[in-house]
């Protein structure tokens, strides 16, 4: 009783106090056809082996620099950018920073005098509880000239990603704006997350999946993270970040390629463990390895992935047999390699602009 | 600040009662918040009236809402009520599983009968209806192409079945997209021109309505883009528009279990964007309108085409048989031409087994079901249906529920008697004067035969068991036959045809008011009979001799009333896009025993 006058009481107050400069009720249409004018649809590389062929992406200069996401989908030459009104033009990678899954991209059309974003005056930032909308080309359900999908949501934190081998594996670790809206769908990656008044926060990222708790993360990488390096890519200047010191400093192991095996890239969460290529003369190409063959074991260990591969290649001992099971067709076969006396050592990737790509979060199951 | 002082001094007395809320604290935050306004919590009163609204319109709209399980309690789905006499929307998918007798659970709590009346497989739509009281709550259809992207939108539903008391549970999210085009996922369901929301629609929302803020029904919910996340909402949820619901609304009453068309060509995108004709059917309306491959397609259905998207979207929202506009253009010339729509499928594959098995190695893209039943889908017991209400049901090839059919027969039919008795007309009917152009005519239709002679010539269709029907005069689409086809109609009703049931409705010729649409088949012979929707006038019919041929297309005006019977003054034929003649009928002779 006592509670309920109370806070008639207050209310009562409040209402007094209240200040008419909220701004409310504003439509978010003109936001809406705003963004979209600036968004694109990426169309590349995927399409097999539930690999989504297709991204988002955003204008970021009138002569047609388009960022996006860095993934599979964009290595291809065949890259494809579909522009607001439907118009279809060819795009190459101009540069990448994979640590912070961004690329830019050129269209190769340069007559174009496109809406783009200035990434000084129209970008916002954003804390808790602020509305925000997020527009992308997921699940590729816009086609031709259908504008890209709006969703609506909060932002529920801006955090750290707090990614961690086994858990979030992404390669993205900074501040990130956690949504409470299902924006990272397939091809969402390198969409957009505005405010309801059409100021830029961010910029989708991919797929992020925690495979113990089986749950999605919604996230959008925050602009002042990616404006530097789209400004620097798109001037010619940009140099990539280096790798993780710990990880150059990696101990010396044997890697696929050492025995003249040559996987499928490693894009999924779990890509399984297919043989892409044998290099000849290797101990690969003689002990019969083919491509499309798939490793089922490895000394009797079960290969679930490229990467438990991969791992488990790094744990055997120098000169012993490694003993491999295949799969061709519907036979398995078994596989016996020499393993060499000293292993690989580490290098840095020889092409900063075409890094092994991080697996991340990708089509599972 | 004396009023803030008046209310503490009243508020005083009573919080010394409870220490917690008597200290002084509280006293200083209330003091506080009066005097920092720009750090208030004050909730602007346009929110506080946005919520009320939003509260206002969930709460009268749960009464329309169904919460659907099948006979034998194991699944079910959501609908939405249409009508007081409770006709109610779903998906086909929800009622596909449930059987012919449904029980149906409203926001009152209590559970009715329903039966099932048409079904569209394709579109996923099915209509049914509540028994058992003519006063039903129920929804406001809308106009879905007034939608637009970023419009706020009431899903409602019994998503996993959570609603044990059929309170439904209402979801609130935005448009994403508009007129989106779904592909056929394994099996003929098709969605086209389809709204695209992140209103949260789960298994279980299948046939719940989509409503506007406004409170207008909008869609039909059911299905999701969902891939790996389970089958939970996913950010993508996809209702059919009402405004296709709207046009398939009278098949679905008929009863049948209605199709979707084709143009019988197919078009793909030029490296240029122009959507082309890539592949036709010889044997298509729109071949012998003059469509062949390469040709561009300007607009279809008066929407301009610039993807093949698109033009899927135009084509999946109408049912087979109307007439659409197609403009098309070759080497600059621009065609523009009426053509009736095809059948989408083969009898068989919409009443047979209406989900083809999926191709091995793919799974069919999941849809929110509304099923959470086991994968191993054993065909349930079939319940008994409800004593009293067991006549409801008619089963009928083609048919959902043929006693619907019969209903709206009967609906269609009355006013019929008005045009007066034919059925003692037995003998030959004999109608002359002059055709517009000025030409005399003398039409007789009798039992061995239909003669015309008009233009100093002469054209005869024989009707006994061994003659055809034949194309006479030539390029009328079989004028004589098609007036023996009237004669039946008039004298022997439904009887003088092998088949005959009530269509739905649709535009006349394509472009004119909605008219109610009866088909009739004897051998070969189809036709399909136009009634006016108020006073069930007949207003002229098609008549196609054999399949895939152009049809003779009659149309009757005007009234001539003769010993009580009514005759049409002027009979307008036409065939293959234009006008043969207009026949005005001076004199009508009704004789005993055969002609010529």
């Amino acid at each position: 009783m006592i509670h309920r006058i109370l806070t008639i009481v207050s209310l009562l107050l409040l209402s007094l106090t209240w200040c008419p400069s909220i701004a409310h009720g504003q439509s978010i249409q003109p936001t809406i056809q705003r963004v979209q004018q600036r968004t694109v649809k990426v169309f590349g590389a995927g399409g097999i082996r539930r690999l989504h062929a297709y991204s988002t992406g955003f204008v970021v200069s009138r002569q047609g620099h388009v960022a996006t996401v860095w993934s599979h989908v964009l290595d291809t030459e065949e890259l494809t950018v579909v522009l607001a009104d439907g118009r279809k033009v060819r795009a190459k990678v101009l540069g990448a920073e994979p640590q912070l899954d961004l690329a830019v991209l050129e269209l190769q059309d340069k007559e174009l005098d496109l809406p783009a974003w200035d990434l000084e005056a129209d970008v916002s930032d954003a804390g808790p509880g602020t509305r925000v909308l997020g527009f992308s080309n997921m699940f590729r359900v816009a086609t031709g000239d259908e504008m890209v999908s709006v969703l609506h949501g909060v932002v529920a934190a801006k955090a750290p990603l707090a990614t961690r081998r086994g858990a979030f594996e992404s390669s993205y670790e900074g501040t990130a704006f956690i949504v409470d809206a299902v924006t990272n769908n397939p091809g969402a990656g390198g969409g957009v997350l505005v405010t309801r008044a059409g100021r830029l926060l961010g910029m989708i990222g991919k797929e992020l999946r925690n495979s113990e708790s089986n749950t999605w993360v919604n996230y959008a990488v925050p602009i002042s993270e990616l404006k530097q390096p789209i400004q620097q890519i798109i001037a010619g200047k940009y140099r990539a970040r280096q790798r993780d010191p710990d990880e150059t400093n990696a101990v010396a192991r044997f890697r696929p390629l050492q025995f003249g095996i040559v996987l499928v890239p490693d894009v999924l969460f779990r890509t399984p463990a297919f043989i892409d290529g044998v290099q000849p003369g290797s101990a690969a190409a003689r002990a019969g390895l083919q491509p499309d063959d798939l490793i089922l074991f490895i000394n009797g260990d079960l290969v679930q992935s490229c990467r438990v591969f991969k791992q488990s290649l790094g744990r055997i001992d120098a000169g012993t047999v490694l003993k491999l099971t295949v799969r061709r067709g519907d036979k398995l076969l078994p596989v016996e390699l020499p393993v060499p006396e000293t292993p690989d050592t580490p290098e840095t990737p020889k092409k900063p602009e075409k890094p092994e790509k991080p697996a991340t979060a990708g089509d599972t199951k | 600040m004396r009023l803030l002082r008046r209310l503490l001094r009243r508020v005083r007395p009573l919080a010394d009662r409870d220490w917690l809320l008597g200290s002084r604290a509280w006293l200083v935050v209330l003091v506080i918040l009066a005097v920092l306004p720009r750090v208030s919590f004050a909730v602007d009163p346009a929110v506080l009236a946005a919520e009320a609204k939003r509260i206002g319109v969930a709460s009268r709209l749960a009464t329309s809402v169904v919460a659907i399980f099948s006979r034998g309690g194991r699944g079910g789905g959501s609908g939405v009520l249409i009508s007081p006499d409770g006709y109610a929307l779903t998906n086909f998918h929800v009622t596909r599983g449930a059987g012919t007798f449904m029980k149906c659970g409203l926001s009152d709590g209590q559970l009715y009968d329903a039966v099932i009346v048409g079904i569209d497989p394709t579109g996923d739509v099915a209509l049914i209806k509540l028994l058992g009281r003519d006063d039903f709550p129920h929804a406001t259809l809308g106009d879905s192409d007034t939608l637009k992207v970023g419009d706020w939108t009431f899903a409602m539903g019994n998503p996993f079945l959570l609603a044990t008391d059929f309170q439904p549970t209402v979801t609130y999210g935005i448009v994403s997209g508009l007129h989106r085009y779904q592909y056929p996922a394994g099996t003929i369901l098709e969605y086209t021109d389809c709204i695209q929301i992140d209103t949260s629609i789960n298994p279980g929302n299948s046939g719940g309505p989509l409503f506007s803020a406004g409170g207008q029904l909008m869609g039909i919910n059911g299905r999701g883009s969902f891939e790996k996340r389970g089958r939970v909402n996913s950010g993508a949820g996809y209702a059919i528009s009402i405004n296709q619901i709207k046009l398939f609304m009278d098949h679905l009453r008929s009863g049948r279990v209605v199709d979707h068309a084709t143009l019988g060509a197919t078009v793909t995108t030029r490296e240029d964007g122009a959507v082309v004709v890539d592949g036709i059917l010889d044997e298509s309306e729109a071949y012998r309108r003059g469509l062949r491959e390469g040709d561009e397609i300007i607009s279809f259905g008066g929407r301009s085409v610039r993807s093949v998207n698109q033009f899927k979207n135009i084509l999946g929202i109408y049912p087979k048989g109307w007439k659409l506009r197609l403009v098309f253009r070759r080497e600059q010339v621009r065609t523009e031409t009426l053509l009736r729509l095809r059948a989408l499928h083969r009898a068989s594959e919409l009443t047979g087994s209406s989900k083809p098995k999926p191709k091995p190695g793919r799974k069919p893209k999941p849809k929110p079901g509304g099923k959470p039943r086991p994968p191993t889908r054993k065909r349930p017991p079939v319940a008994k249906p409800p004593e009293k209400y067991k006549h409801l049901h008619v089963k009928k090839r083609g048919f959902a529920n043929y006693y619907f059919n019969q209903q709206e027969q009967k609906r269609v039919l009355s006013g019929m008697s008005r045009l007066g008795d034919f059925s003692g007309a037995a003998g030959a009917w004999v109608l002359a004067g002059k055709t517009a152009a000025g030409d005399a005519f003398r039409l007789t239709v009798a039992d061995v035969g239909v003669g015309l002679s008009w233009k100093q010539k002469a054209y005869f269709q024989e009707l006994d068991k061994a003659s055809e029907p034949l194309d006479e005069p030539k390029g009328s689409g079989g004028l004589l036959y098609a007036m023996h086809m009237w004669r039946s109609f008039l004298a022997k009703r439904e009887k003088g045809f092998g088949e005959f049931f009530y269509l739905g409705s649709e535009p006349l010729d394509g472009v004119g008011a909605r008219v109610d649409v009866m088909i009739s088949e004897l051998g070969n012979v189809r036709c399909r009979w136009y009634f006016d929707r108020k006073q069930g006038r007949l207003l002229g019919f098609d008549s196609q001799r054999v399949e895939e041929t152009d049809e003779c297309e009659i149309r009757f005006s005007g009234d001539i009333d003769l010993d009580g019977r009514h005759w049409p003054r002027t009979i307008r034929v036409s065939s293959a896009g234009g006008v043969l003649a207009s026949f005005g009928v001076e004199t009508v002779t009704m004789k005993a025993g055969a002609a010529q």
